[in-house]
């Protein structure tokens, strides 16, 4: 047995993305591979559950789980984790804020297995075979997660001492993270973001050219423009989040010549991401005249994608309201 | 009022929330005159008072809902009446948007609205404020809650393959 801090990470729901941008620090992760001893990972070493049941409570330094919680077994899992766990991180969007896999919350479960397993023109499935939670043959048993109507945050189901931000978090963020965690002085309060407490414009290189008054007559979806790569995006007429956004990533996709889209969520002020860009970019809007503002604002044809791209299950309603309502408890932290 | 808790407990007798942000110079006074000349009106409105409804954050009324309310109504100085001049513009612009994404998430458009209505303007405050609240008594509930949800293992299904 080594006597190196032990860390793990865990993925739930999630594209794989995050998996990725640990792989991609390189020489980094080499160096923090040999600073730690990595004791679960299902992606890249051979691991099972119960070696980490056979743990002691708080024996992993620290545990990073990226991906929203959308299934029992995911539920179950993060839960183990926080018992062997020090330090918990939400790593990513999906973790954070329930991310891509969150905009789930616009739909039922039963709207969503509908479409997967029956009504999309490439399924075939004339005998409605359906996933279920046990199934047996033969006298052997198998079982499956549940699906939960609603994907939730990492910390609407534990306790999250840090949150890595970002779809996926960059080198830079991660780095300063781990780095906090291995030199174990001054970390900073529990549940803070890892990543300035500023808006992303403070940090980003066309912030000079972005005018004191923006006035937008008419909004433009990137495809369909050709794009300045000097002037401030917003004022291009162009959806940039940066405003309403937690700066930290370096400006990334301003420097790829795209919009922010908003994955590094809000600053500490904010309650609800959503609410907050909507009001910051339909106050820009010049008209004063009903008809000619809803003209303008049909530029932004899908709100909720637009503004709750990464955080529906972190807003103040968190879903859209249930086609058929389930018994219902007070949400968390009311 | 002791009328409609007797129907709410009978069951039947749906009585709405409504969550009203009005601007301190006008329609906050609307219903301060509709008080002071003793007008009648529906008692499901919880006033908000604003200093212009341009201070109303869509975050506002996503946290009003997110907390129960059935509707949330929005009162601000006529057109070009703002003490802060572009105050109820901001209003509207965000208004219209908002209202926009609460639809495509599901939620009935009658459930938010904005209305300009003047400190002389009391007959109006009590008309919408009755309107509002008997188009949500016939909406229904609004039913945001987020459901905790418990897995009940289904006894399980057994298959006999035929080989
Ligand atoms: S709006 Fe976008 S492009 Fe303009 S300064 Fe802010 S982050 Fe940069
Ligand atoms: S610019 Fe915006 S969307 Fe792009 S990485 Fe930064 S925070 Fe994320
Ligand atoms: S002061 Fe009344 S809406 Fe601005």
């Amino acid at each position: 047995m080594s006597d190196k801090p032990k860390v793990a990470f865990y993925w739930c729901a999630s594209c794989g993305g995050c998996e990725e941008a640990i792989v991609d620090l390189a020489e980094q992760l080499l160096d923090v591979a040999a600073a730690v001893e990595i004791v679960f990972w299902p992606v890249a070493v051979d691991g099972k559950r119960s070696d980490i049941e056979a743990m002691e409570d708080g024996e992993i330094l620290a545990t990073f789980i990226n991906g929203a919680i959308r299934t029992t077994e995911q539920e179950e899992m993060v839960h183990l984790l926080r018992q062997k766990s020090q330090v918990l991180l939400a790593f990513g969007s999906c973790a954070h804020l329930g991310g891509i896999p969150g905009l789930a919350n616009q739909f039922d479960r039963e709207t969503i297995l509908e479409t997967v397993f029956d009504s999309t023109p490439s399924t075939v499935n004339p005998e409605k075979v359906r996933p279920q939670l046990e199934f047996t043959e033969n006298g052997h048993s198998v079982d499956l997660p549940g699906f939960y109507e609603t994907v939730r945050t990492l910390d609407q189901v534990t306790e999250v001492d840090y949150i890595v931000p970002g779809c996926a978090p960059t080198p830079n963020i991660i780095g300063g993270a781990v780095g906090a965690l291995l030199s174990g002085d001054d970390l900073p309060p529990a549940g803070t973001v890892l990543a300035p407490d500023t808006a992303l414009c403070d940090e980003c290189g066309r912030k000079e050219t972005k005018p004191e008054v923006v006035a937008i007559s008419e909004w433009k979806r990137p495809h369909e423009v050709l794009i300045d790569e000097d002037l401030c995006l917003l004022a291009q007429g162009l959806v940039c989040l940066g405003p309403a956004t937690r700066a930290g990533c370096g400006s990334l996709c301003i420097g790829a010549n795209m919009p922010c889209s908003g994955c590094f969520g809000p600053t500490s002020r904010v309650r609800d991401y959503g609410g907050k860009a909507l009001g910051a970019i339909a106050s820009l809007v010049d008209s004063d005249d009903e008809a000619e503002i809803d003209k303008i604002l049909a530029g932004i044809p899908d709100p909720v994608g637009t503004f709750y791209r990464y955080s529906l299950p972190a807003s103040r309603l968190r879903r859209a309201p249930m086609e058929r309502p389930l018994e219902v408890a007070a949400p968390k932290g009311e | 009022m002791s009328e409609s808790v007797d129907t709410q407990v009978a069951g039947n007798g749906f009585e709405p929330m409504i969550v009203a942000f009005f601007c301190n110079w006008c329609t906050y006074m609307a219903a301060d005159l509709a008080g002071t000349s003793r007008m009648k009106y529906a008692p499901n409105v919880r006033v908000i008072r604003v200093m212009c409804s341009g201070r109303v954050d869509p975050q506002f009324v996503l946290d009003a809902m997110a907390q129960g309310a059935d509707g949330v109504l929005l009162g601000g100085c006529h057109p070009g009446d703002c003490h802060y001049q572009e105050g109820n513009y901001k209003a509207l612009r965000r208004y219209r948007l908002l209202k926009r994404l609460l639809t495509d998430l599901g939620i009935d458009e009658e459930r938010i609205r904005l209305e300009w209505i003047s400190a002389a303007e009391a007959d109006r405050l009590r008309d919408v404020v009755n309107e509002m609240t008997e188009q949500i008594r016939s909406l229904g509930p609004a039913n945001l809650q987020v459901p905790q949800e418990q897995f009940v293992k289904p006894v399980p299904i057994s298959l006999e393959v035929s080989v």
